[in-house]
């Protein structure tokens, strides 16, 4: 079996040089290879949230993203005519801060699906805001007639049995969303 | 105001060893007395604090023009390690007494997950200078506290008689769960 | 037959999660479903095993001065192609382990490992070592995901037990019930220890 190398200086720059050269190397490999799969993944999963709010689409709704006041709109088309729109929403006023929707609409205005990006609500209270029970009530909905506030604010969402707070930032959220796309539709920059 | 959410959140609300989980090994470690827990919490106050200064320096004007940013976690964990030699050597020269204090618990700092998970956190949620080492420090703050009432409860628990298999580890985690429990009613005052 | 025990060693006698209580904080952290405590077990033994391979194969070309340096390098590395690989194939997992990835350089089972073992032993033990300990940490922290999902969700692997509007105890899954659990399986084991005397 070979020495181990002596703790001279020499030695000790040589190694670490020559380690840190050699990870370096591997590294920057491994990253150019993944590069182009995490870009992917993450418009995937972009695509994906909104296939599953949006009604029938078949453009690629990412490259006609418009960002308006911190919210993401992308317009869906079906054969070239405008099918409604797929918001990217987010709320800071969750249980513990943010939290993030993909809200699908008609291009009647009309909610037609809505899906929890993110949040950090407590397991099994705020939680809630994910499941089909607290979100079909707004499915069909259009936020012009229907008040996006829980029952207790005088408004028409049943909010969740405990977590008033979160659901009141799950309204806050869709009500941004609404906005937005009014204030886009009113330029009519997309809308037909 | 904007600060004052920061502290409160990081010393109260997301504690970062009750809620986060970070620095486990030093908060189950070094909690047998209070008087040992004030001196590793200000240690880690000053390293943290450092730390945070330093990593956002190096992510914004290192790592992001050379677009390395997969680098990060290597850049930082050495930054961190380089960064507890260098005060501990000028502690030794300039304060000798604070050394002496403080200076056995600098090389157990290298190891604390939360001086490294925090300067991440600190880049993930995009904070600018200022509000990293306020975060930073007031994350340490917490963690301070969180050592010392950890020591204060097991200086009276070493007293009582504790079935075998429950001393140590069982005994300290258990503890540890009911002040969890405990901060989990400072939830909700930050929204 | 005889280096089965550089293997089964980290499986029982010195489980890192339950006898060396080393790595408290993924521990506690990710395991509030099985399939993530499956995730960070996997992720820690692919850096545990590649890094006790190249310490070992290296050991005679690190100086003693400079070796926890040159292991954190090795450790970081593989830490941070384990992130890169993570994020582009697994993107939900990589996004509910979330901090705890990067965080594998400073778990102490990897350096204890490179420190105890691998800088003194042959190549092939050495990788047995870390993969001993890498699937004893696994199987110890999908067994306390598990017990946490199980009564805090109702639910196993995603798969649920019981029906949706079932009242569960919430508090396992939340930060408490982590170290409740945790403190009573190591428990556990210490009065199993002091019966079977192993």
């Amino acid at each position: 079996m070979a020495k181990k190398l002596e703790s001279t200086l020499k030695n000790m720059v040589l190694s670490l040089t020559l380690i840190s050269m050699v990870m370096s190397a591997a590294l920057t490999f491994v990253y150019l290879k993944t590069k182009g799969p995490i870009e992917d993944a993450a418009r995937q999963k972009e695509i994906n949230a909104i296939k599953m709010v949006s009604p029938d689409f078949d453009n690629d709704p990412l490259p006609d993203a418009r960002l308006v006041d911190g919210v993401t709109i992308y317009p869906v088309k079906k054969q070239n005519e405008p099918a409604g729109f797929a918001v990217k929403t987010f709320s800071e006023k969750g249980f513990s801060g943010h939290i993030e929707l993909m809200a699908g609409f008609n291009a009647d205005g009309t909610i037609n699906a809505i899906t929890v990006l993110q949040h950090k609500e407590t397991p099994g209270l705020g939680t809630k805001m994910a499941e089909p029970k607290f979100l079909n009530q707004f499915f069909g909905k259009d936020p012009e007639n229907f008040a996006l506030k829980v029952k207790k604010d005088g408004g028409q969402v049943d909010a969740i049995t405990a977590a008033t707070i979160s659901s009141r930032a799950f309204c806050d959220a869709l009500q941004r969303a609404h906005n937005a796309l009014g204030s886009v539709s009113d330029s009519s920059e997309i809308l037909p | 105001m904007e600060y004052i959410l920061i502290i409160i959140s990081a010393v109260l609300v997301n504690n970062v060893v009750l809620a986060q989980f970070l620095g486990i090994c030093p908060f189950l470690g070094v909690s047998n007395k209070i008087s040992t827990s004030i001196g590793m919490g200000l240690a880690v106050i000053f390293v943290m604090a450092l730390a945070n200064l330093v990593t956002y320096l190096v992510q914004n004007y290192v790592l992001v023009p050379l677009h390395i940013e997969f680098m990060q976690t290597i850049t930082f964990i050495f930054v961190i390690a380089f960064l507890v030699q260098v005060v501990e050597i000028i502690l030794k020269k300039m304060a000798p007494p604070l050394y002496q204090a403080l200076g056995i618990y600098l090389p157990l700092i290298t190891t604390n997950c939360a001086v490294l998970g925090i300067a991440l956190l600190a880049v993930q949620k995009d904070y600018n200078l200022i509000m990293s080492v306020v975060y930073a420090a007031s994350i340490a703050v917490g963690f301070t506290l969180a050592l010392i009432l950890m020591a204060g409860i097991r200086e009276q628990l070493s007293l009582t008689d504790t079935p075998k298999g429950m001393q140590g580890f069982p005994l300290s985690l258990i503890t540890a769960g009911l002040l969890s429990l405990a901060f989990m009613g400072f939830s909700g005052i930050v929204k | 037959m005889a280096n089965l025990k550089y293997f089964t060693n980290g499986l029982l006698k010195e489980n890192p999660t339950f006898v060396l209580v080393l790595g408290t904080c993924p521990t506690l952290a990710v395991t509030t479903a099985a399939t993530n405590g499956i995730g960070m077990g996997a992720a820690t033994t692919f850096v545990l095993v590649c890094s006790n391979l190249i310490i070992s194969l290296l050991k005679n070309l690190i100086p003693d001065k400079v070796r926890i340096a040159a292991f954190i390098v090795v450790i970081a590395t593989f830490v941070t192609i384990v992130d890169l690989v993570m994020k582009a194939y697994t993107p939900d997992l990589y996004k509910a382990l979330g901090i705890f990835i990067p965080l594998i350089v400073v778990n102490c089972i990897i350096l204890g490992r490179a420190e105890a073992f691998a800088q003194k032993n042959r190549v092939w033990h050495s990788v047995l070592d870390g993969l001993g300990m890498g699937i004893g940490f696994t199987l110890a922290i999908t067994l306390l995901a598990s017990i946490r999902e199980i009564l805090g969700n109702g639910s196993i692997f995603n798969f649920r037990l019981m029906s949706e509007n079932a009242s569960t105890i919430l508090i396992f899954i939340l930060p408490p019930g982590a170290f409740v659990t945790y403190g009573l399986l190591i428990a556990i084991v210490n009065k199993l220890k002091a019966k079977l005397s192993f």
